[in-house]
């Protein structure tokens, strides 16, 4: 068989077309983005992004009735999004198995929270996986389509940014060459949730449950990793790798699948120890249920609950030896992520700074516009918040601060969950100020199309939602559009809707600068006349990533200059300096 | 033969200098060559001109795809700031090859804090072998200043045990035709640097 390094979320896609998938949906979200974006190329999968995941999980759950496998995939937080079908969903089971990844974010990396998706595995009563390298995550989520249809259940894969973006050399295996057969088939008494035919589906699915923890005693995915005997670890995912480096010598049992657990094996594996770990990322999820069982086992009292585990701080918290690290520099300037050179945000909250706006802000790039020097963002909660955020803040508001309320939300996640909260604003007439921020693509997950960009996953024109129309329809009656670039229109604009006692909408429309669609023109990089430059430091207020400050020696007082590397010509720095210092190279 | 030792490469640069395509050829190169490999890295919000770290680690059987806190045996920088960061990761026995490149972090751009001055000498300070590629000029004169990776992959590769032509084979795997001769010119050129 072929040999390839893939990356976790490559083999997620990799085993979507061995298995025999003929649909994906998916909403963009690191670190599970990038599944979809290799499934595209497998063509007898039909990959689409859905304006969220609950969407997402329901067009996956109606190719599922029509007897095809599917695959739905999000990030950690997308699960509550789609929690309300996923939960329904176990019920009902599947005709063609269906399998959902959810791609946890320990440590934060790129993410507003750490929830552990095995809650909701155990919440929603669906099997879950827990692959530790790309080959697991090629062969578990294999055979999850297979016992999908076995059991008659939707199940889970969890993935965490360790498995998604990692990559490890994978054994590839042969694509299934027979797809399922698909069509119309009616069977509402499993289909149509109604309580009567609810009440008949519980008990099934606890009963499922038994049986799945039964046959997973004597699976392959859960073994026994025999060592020197003496110490017992349980252990699961990622957090296996960690276990089996730091404890090479260790008696491991490692689960693959992670609910529901194996108890007879956990028995048979606990009776051999004085001493029992359980080592898992996030949560005691392994280690309550093994406690429940009577089994007394040490976890989380050692091993760190926040935050990814790595072998350096798997060892800390067992007290074992470690290297003394060299030293480093105390204080060096910290380099956090920003807004690109260019970036059509930019000058958008530049201008909400100057407004003295309070900004409910939302999830995407533009969440950046929270640190300093623009300074812009006083909340950022989940998709779409900033809406309804604004509603809420505005009831309780003396009408002078009333006018303050700005929410700011990207043109994607306005289609994700804002467009809800903005039927409420209007609906409930809440004064407060919306600013859609259409930078034609989902930017912060890598430049996803989406319903307002006219462009499919597979980069193929298609219909396109009309903002403006959108919101009118939703009975805003001041909807607004002006260019980004345009700093002093913008600015006013802002300015007035602001003041305006109802809802209002602005929309700033000027496509990213990374956009993969050829829209973009190519303008000059601009440059700095130091002799005209009073180091009045205007312009340092946009932290455009172009501008440097050259500080000054003796009588001179500095200035700025504009590196032509990273300088795209969009021009804001030039409206904001009142004194001509800026310039187009020619 | 292979012996049990598992080799750690830590990489550190900034969001957007490329960092991913030198390590999935230096992934390619070392499967190809037989070892089990493992990449560790992080996309999305990390991407936007912040600070970046990758892991490359290799040998006959790797767990963890994160190098131990101390145990890298390379820290393979992209830029001076970012490499002198992750310094107390790196073994005091370990190597560092880093690119004479200077990208002003947003403090600095602000005129709040200063670059660290000679990074090179204070590297030299701590780790015995310490080679400073100057990236851009040898990318330029490799005939494409967006090559500085494959340069600084050139320098790298004399820490490694596969032969020239094992990385070039890869490089030819993963690198679009259109930039396939610059690429392959400017790993020469890098691969002088020792």
């Amino acid at each position: 068989m072929q040999k390839t390094v893939l990356s976790g979320n490559e083999a997620f896609a990799r085993a979507a077309y061995e298995a025999g998938v003929q649909v994906a949906s998916a909403y963009p979200g690191t670190p599970s983005t990038e599944i979809l974006e290799n499934i595209h190329q497998y063509e007898r999968i039909d990959a689409s992004w859905a304006p969220n995941e609950k969407v997402a999980l329901e067009v996956g759950i109606g190719a599922c009735m029509g007897g095809a496998r599917a695959l739905v995939t999000m990030k950690h937080v997308g699960v509550n999004v789609a929690a309300d079908p996923l939960f329904t969903l176990s019920y009902t089971g599947v005709r063609g198995g269906l399998v959902l990844v959810a791609a946890d974010d320990p440590e934060m990396h790129s993410s507003q929270n750490e929830q552990d998706s095995r809650h909701y595995a155990r919440a929603a009563k669906v099997p879950m996986f827990d692959p530790a390298d790309s080959q697991e995550a090629l062969d578990f989520t294999r055979l999850a389509f297979a016992a999908s249809e076995e059991f008659d259940t939707p199940i889970m894969m969890r993935s965490t940014t360790r498995i998604s973006h990692s990559k490890s050399v994978v054994t590839l295996g042969e694509p299934v060459e027979v797809l399922p057969a698909t069509g119309l088939t009616r069977d509402a008494k499993k289909f149509v949730m109604l309580p009567g035919n609810a009440r008949i589906r519980h008990p099934f699915v606890e009963d499922r449950l038994e049986r799945m923890a039964e046959w997973a005693c004597d699976q392959s995915f859960n073994r026994i990793e025999t060592g020197q005997g003496e110490i017992g670890i349980i252990t699961a995912g990622v957090a296996y790798q960690y276990a089996r480096e730091v404890f090479p010598d260790a008696d491991i049992l490692k689960l693959g699948l992670v609910h529901p657990l194996p108890k007879r094996l956990i028995r048979e594996f606990a009776a051999r120890y004085q001493t029992l770990y359980v080592i898992e990322e996030l949560d005691p999820v392994i280690e309550e249920q093994v406690r429940a069982m009577g089994i007394d086992v040490v976890g989380k009292e050692r091993v760190p609950i926040c935050g990814e585990l790595t072998p350096g701080r798997l060892r800390k918290a067992f007290d074992l030896p470690m290297e003394t690290p060299l030293a480093g520099e105390e204080g060096l300037p910290p380099r956090p992520p920003n807004m690109c050179p260019g970036c059509p945000h930019r000058g958008v909250f530049h201008a909400l700074n100057r407004l003295k706006a309070f900004v409910t802000g939302d999830i995407g790039c533009y969440t950046l516009g929270f640190m300093p020097p623009l300074s812009a963002m006083d909340t950022c909660i989940c998709m779409g918040a900033s809406i309804g955020n604004a509603t809420g803040l505005s009831k309780v508001l003396e009408a002078e601060d009333q006018q303050k309320v700005v929410a700011v939300i990207g043109d994607s996640t306005f289609l994700h969950t804002g467009v809800n909260g903005l039927m409420d604003m209007v609906y409930n007439q809440s004064p407060a100020t919306v600013i859609i921020l259409d930078n034609s693509t989902t930017g912060m997950t890598g430049r996803q199309d989406n319903p307002s960009t006219g462009y499919t996953l597979s980069g193929e024109k298609t219909y396109q939602v009309d903002l403006e129309a959108l919101c009118r329809s939703l009975g805003v009656t001041s909807v607004r559009t002006v260019d980004p670039y345009q700093m002093d229109e913008t600015r006013q604009t802002i300015r007035e809707e602001m003041a305006r006692p109802e809802t209002s909408v602005v929309i700033t429309r000027r496509p990213c600068v990374l956009i993969k669609h050829d829209v973009l023109e190519n303008k000059p990089p601009l440059f700095v006349d130091a002799e005209k430059c009073t180091a009045c430091k205007a312009c340092l207020k946009l932290g455009c990533p172009a501008i440097e400050w050259e500080p000054g020696e003796g009588e001179s007082k500095g200035y700025a200059k504009v590196d032509r590397m990273l300088c795209t010509g969009c021009g804001i720095c030039e409206q904001v300096c009142k004194f001509g210092a800026f310039g187009v190279c020619s | 033969m292979m012996n049990d030792k598992v080799t750690n490469i830590l990489m550190a640069g900034v969001g957007g200098q490329g960092t991913l395509l030198a390590s999935e050829i230096l992934s390619e190169v070392l499967m190809q060559a037989g070892y089990d490999v493992k990449k560790a890295e992080v996309h999305g919000m990390a991407q936007r001109g912040g600070s970046v770290v990758s892991h490359v680690r290799f040998g006959k059987k790797v767990y963890s795809a994160i190098i131990p806190e101390g145990d890298a045996d390379v820290l393979f920088g992209f830029e001076l700031l970012e490499t002198y960061r992750y310094l107390p990761l790196v073994s005091p026995r370990g190597t560092v090859v880093v690119n004479n490149l200077r990208i002003a972090p947003p403090s600095v751009a602000l005129g709040q804090e200063a670059y660290p001055q000679d990074i090179p000498a204070k590297l030299r300070g701590q780790i015995d072998d310490v080679r400073v590629v100057d990236g851009l000029q040898l990318a330029e004169k490799a005939g494409n200043p967006r090559t500085v990776n494959t340069v600084l992959l050139g320098t790298l590769s004399n820490l490694l045990e596969p032969a020239e032509e094992q990385w070039l084979a890869a490089i030819k795997a993963l690198v679009p035709e259109k930039f396939l001769q610059v690429n392959l010119d400017a790993f020469k050129l890098g691969r002088m640097v020792k």
